[in-house]
């Protein structure tokens, strides 16, 4: 049971953290380049158009969600488990997600390194 | 890509990496917090470990963002993934940390997934449609 609620946990860290990251990308591509508008309208305008763009605070609750769940998945599940599973899940959540709502480009290079990441993050938990 | 970019991803991997490994061993300071005294929480700001860590969280979480607008993330969470390789090299060559060959080759893996990655195209070249903003249409590689 207390299995289940780990693995419960799991999914709901991958599920936020995949989510949170899609909308900070979305919000961040439609802000531009900060490092151009910093040079041209400074570090306030920078600051004004990231916090005017709605979907920015969705991604940051979306993260904080993520963050919630990641306490109480170490407090059901060991950290050995939920920790890796968790992380290496939510890279190959992201290439999947990137391409279905960023209309990212997921190259085979992009999907080899994703999953390359992933596995590598395993075994270094193991 | 420029080298002030290549910057902002080595800023991603140093302030995460650097700013957990402070939250945790503040955090170890001050022993365990229990679900009772959640005030034990807010306090814990008051630990110059917890402090720093936060500050440090607070720059990755800059670089990150900032990397997301003008990178892929399927370029941006593999290619600042090398967090996980310098944390484990630190451990082996300054605290003389013993590392199993199972986690020698998740290194390798990891290592290998990095330069993947690092090698191809930071952006989609998607001519992007915002009439509002000029500067959103720039693609720069």
């Amino acid at each position: 049971m207390i299995e289940l609620y780990a693995w419960a946990a799991i999914g709901l860290i991958i599920l936020a953290s995949t989510a949170g990251d899609v909308l900070l990308a979305y919000s961040m591509k439609r802000v531009g380049d900060v490092g151009e508008l910093w040079k041209q309208r400074g570090a306030l305008a920078v600051l004004g158009r990231v916090l005017a763009t709605p979907t920015f605070a969705l991604g940051l609750a979306a993260m904080a969600i993520a963050f919630y769940s990641l306490l109480f998945g170490l407090s059901w599940g060991n950290l050995s488990l939920v920790v890796p599973a968790s992380t290496s899940l939510t890279f190959v959540a992201n290439a999947v997600a990137a391409r279905i709502f960023l209309h990212e480009r997921v190259s085979r290079r992009r999907w080899i390194a994703a999953l390359l990441v992933g596995a590598g993050v395993i075994l270094m938990a193991l | 890509m420029t080298f002030q970019k290549y910057l902002v991803l080595a800023g991603i991997t140093v302030f995460a990496t650097a700013g957990d490994a402070l939250l945790a061993r503040g955090m170890k300071e001050l022993g365990g917090v229990s679900l009772h005294h959640l005030s034990g929480l807010l306090l814990a700001i008051l630990n110059p470990s917890v402090a720093g860590g936060i500050l440090l969280l607070i720059a990755f979480f800059a670089c990150y963002v900032s990397a997301l607008s003008w990178a892929d993330l399927t370029y941006v969470l593999p290619a600042t993934s090398s967090g996980y390789v310098f944390v484990a090299l630190t451990a082996h060559f300054a605290f003389h940390e013993v590392i199993s060959p199972t986690r020698w080759l998740g290194i390798a893996l990891i290592t290998a997934g990095v330069g993947f990655v690092a090698a191809g195209p930071s952006l989609t070249p998607v001519p992007r449609i915002d009439s509002r903003d000029p500067l959103s249409h720039e693609v720069k590689s």
